[in-house]
C-alpha cells in the first residue's frame, strides 16, 4: 500500500536529486538493529514464558493452573479488577465530563492530581494504606476495635487495585472529550432533551471506543499488578494472593513450571489486551471525529 | 465562567471527581506526608542517609538514568524504523512494543531472570563471555530497560507521523545529506518529545519493583534497590523507616512530573 505522502517523497526526492530516504542498505541495518534490540528485551522472554509453562508437557501445566491455591488466586485478581474497574470507570466518565465540558481555574492542577497514581512507586501506593489503615495507621486501632481488616485481607487489595489504575479512563476520556468539544450535547440540550438523554444519546456515542480502550488497559493493570498488591496483602496462600502474587510464591519455591504455567495466564492476558487495544485504536482512528 | 455554559452536571461532576480523588489518592499520601513530619529530624537523617540506603540510590538512579539513556537511543530508533520503512509483521510489532505496559511486573521479572541466567536462553551465551546479568546490577538495569521501553517509542513516533515532508525535502535542495537532514532538521523537532519520553522512562524506572526484584539478586550494597528497602523496612515493622524513605522517592516523583509537565508544555510550544 503506498500512500499519498510516500508517493509524494518519492517524486519529490527524484526531482531533487537526492533521495528522501536512506539507502538500502542504511535501512536494513537500521531495521535489524531495531528488531535485535526488541527482540532481547521483549520477544525472548515473552516467547520463554510459554516456553517454561510447557517444559513438562501439558498435564502438568494443567495441573498446575488447575490446583485450588492458583484458582483461589484467580477468584481474588477476578474480585479484585471486578470492583477496581467499574469504580474507575464512573469516576472517569464523571472526571472527563467535569473537566472537559466545562472551565474552571485549577483545571490542569485537577488533571495533574488525577495522574498522580501513574508517577508513585508501586511500592508506595501500597505503603499509604498500611499507613492508613494498618495497626499502627492512622484509623488502625479504631479498626481493630471494631475488628475490621483492611490490611493483610481483601479490602486492602482492593483500594491498592483501585489506586494503581486511578487514572486509566480518566486520562483517555478527557482530552478525547477536550477535542470533540461541546456543541453536539448544546445542540441536543437546545432541542429539548434532557441532560441524561443528551448524555446517552449524544456523548456516550462520540466516546464508547474511548472508554473501552481505558477500560481494557485499567482491567490489565487490576489483574496484573504486583509490588502495591504485594504490600497490603500479607501474602496468605489461598486467602489473599492475587495471581501475581502467586507467581512470586510458586518461584520461590524453585517450582518453576507451576509459576510459569500460572505467569502463562497473565501473559495470554497481555496479548488479548494488546490485541483488544489495537483493534480499539484501529477503530478510533476509522471515525470521523 | 461555568455560568456561560448551558450544559448541567458541573456540579455533581467535579464535585464527585474531587471526592473520589481525595477519598483514594490524596488523603492516604498525605496520611504518608504527615507521618514523614511527624519524623524527627535526627530520626529523618539517620534513615535516608544510612550507607545501605544511600548504596541502594546509587543503583537506583544510576540504573535508571542509564536504562533511559539506553532506551531513549533505541526508542528514537525503533520509532523510525516503524514509521519510515516497511517489513513483514510490522504491525504486529508494533502492537507488541507496548508488551511492557500489558505484561505483568512479576511476570517480566520471573522471565528475564531464567532467561537471563547462567542456563537461560541467552544467558547462555553470555555468561561464556563473562557477562553475568542475572542477579547483578546488569540484570537491574536490563529489567528496567525492559519496562521502560514503550515510553520514548510512543512519545516519538506520533511526532515523526506528522512530520511534513517539505523540511526534509528543502534540506536535501539545499544540498544536506541524510545525516545531516537528520541531525539538523528532524533532530530539533524530535528533541522535546525525546525527551519527555526520556522522563517518563527514569521515572517508571525508579519506583519499579516488581520486574527487577526476581533479577536484582537482592545483595544489599551491591543489588538492592530502594523499593525493596521499602518493603524490608516493612516487614520489619520499622514503619518511620519505610516511611522516611518513601517520602524521598515521592519528592523524586514530584519533581519528575514537574519537569514532565514543563517538557511537555515546551513541545507543544515547538509544534506550534
Amino acid at each position: 500500500m503506498q500512500t499519498d505522502k510516500t508517493l509524494d517523497r518519492n517524486v519529490a526526492g527524484r526531482t531533487a536529486g537526492r533521495g528522501l530516504t536512506e539507502p538500502a542498505p542504511v535501512r536494513w541495518g537500521l531495521t535489524i538493529v531495531a528488531l535485535l534490540f526488541l527482540g532481547l528485551f521483549l520477544f525472548v522472554p515473552l516467547a520463554s514464558v510459554f516456553a517454561q509453562a510447557l517444559e513438562k508437557g501439558w498435564g502438568a501445566y494443567l495441573e498446575a493452573i488447575r490446583e485450588p491455591d492458583a484458582l483461589s488466586s484467580v477468584r481474588l485478581t477476578l474480585i479484585a479488577a471486578a470492583v477496581s474497574v467499574p469504580l474507575n470507570l464512573l469516576f472517569g466518565v464523571a472526571a472527563a465530563w467535569g473537566i472537559a465540558k466545562f472551565d474552571f481555574p485549577g483545571k490542569s492542577i485537577l488533571i495533574t492530581l488525577i495522574d498522580l497514581p501513574f508517577s508513585v512507586s508501586p511500592v508506595i501506593s501500597g505503603l499509604i494504606y498500611v499507613l492508613m489503615f494498618g495497626l499502627q495507621g492512622w484509623l488502625g486501632p479504631w479498626l481493630d476495635s471494631h475488628n475490621i481488616k483492611i490490611i493483610f485481607a481483601v479490602p486492602g487489595i482492593i483500594l491498592a487495585t483501585i489506586f494503581v489504575t486511578f487514572p486509566f479512563v480518566a486520562r483517555e476520556l478527557i482530552p478525547l472529550m477536550q477535542a470533540q468539544g461541546k456543541e453536539e450535547e448544546e445542540a441536543a440540550l437546545v432541542l429539548g432533551a434532557n441532560g441524561l438523554q443528551t448524555f446517552l444519546r449524544v456523548t456516550l456515542p462520540n466516546i464508547r471506543w474511548g472508554i473501552l480502550y481505558g477500560v481494557i488497559l485499567c482491567n490489565a493493570r487490576a489483574m496484573g499488578e504486583f509490588g502495591a498488591v504485594s504490600v497490603v496483602s500479607g501474602h496468605i496462600r489461598g486467602a489473599t494472593n492475587t495471581i501475581p502474587l502467586h507467581v512470586e510464591i510458586l518461584y520461590n519455591e524453585y517450582n518453576y513450571v507451576a509459576a510459569f504455567a500460572v505467569a502463562s495466564l497473565l501473559a495470554l492476558l497481555a496479548l488479548v489486551t494488546l490485541a483488544a487495544k489495537s483493534l480499539v485504536e484501529w477503530r478510533m482512528r476509522g471515525e470521523p471525529m | 465562567m461555568k455560568r456561560h455554559s448551558v450544559l448541567p452536571g458541573f456540579g455533581p461532576t467535579l464535585g464527585y471527581t474531587v471526592f473520589y480523588l481525595s477519598l483514594i489518592v490524596l488523603i492516604p499520601l498525605s496520611a504518608l506526608v504527615f507521618k514523614s513530619v511527624g519524623l524527627s529530624w535526627g530520626e529523618f537523617w539517620s534513615t535516608v542517609a544510612a550507607p545501605r540506603v544511600a548504596a541502594s540510590y546509587r543503583l537506583t538512579f544510576g540504573a535508571a538514568l542509564l536504562a533511559a539513556a539506553i532506551n531513549a537511543l533505541f526508542g528514537v530508533l525503533t520509532a523510525w524504523v516503524l514509521v519510515r520503512y516497511r517489513f513483514p509483521g510490522k504491525r504486529v510489532i508494533d502492537a507488541l512494543v507496548d508488551l511492557p505496559f500489558a505484561l505483568p511486573t512479576a511476570v517480566a521479572g520471573i522471565t528475564l531472570a531464567s532467561v537471563y541466567s547462567g542456563n537461560g536462553w541467552l544467558g547462555r551465551y553470555l555468561e561464556p563471555l563473562g557477562i553475568k546479568v542475572a542477579y547483578t546490577p546488569l540484570g537491574i538495569l536490563v529489567a528496567m530497560i525492559f519496562i521502560g521501553l514503550p515510553f520514548v517509542v510512543r512519545t516519538v513516533q506520533p511526532v515523526l507521523e506528522e512530520l511534513e515532508s517539505e523540511l526534509e525535502e528543502a534540506a536535501a535542495c539545499l544540498g544536506s545529506n541524510r545525516w545531516q537532514t537528520f541531525r539538523r532538521v528532524l533532530f530539533p523537532t524530535l528533541l522535546p518529545p525525546l525527551l519527555t519520553g526520556f522522563a517518563l522512562a527514569f521515572a517508571r524506572a525508579v519506583g519499579e519493583y516488581g520486574s527487577i526484584i526476581f533479577i536484582a539478586g537482592n545483595m544489599p550494597m551491591v543489588s538492592e534497590i530502594t523499593p525493596l528497602l521499602i518493603i524490608t523496612n516493612l516487614e520489619q515493622y520499622d514503619y518511620a523507616g519505610a516511611t522516611a524513605i518513601a517520602s524521598v522517592m515521592l519528592g523524586v516523583s514530584f519533581i519528575l512530573i514537574l519537569a514532565v509537565n514543563l517538557l511537555q508544555r515546551w513541545s507543544r510550544r515547538y509544534a506550534e
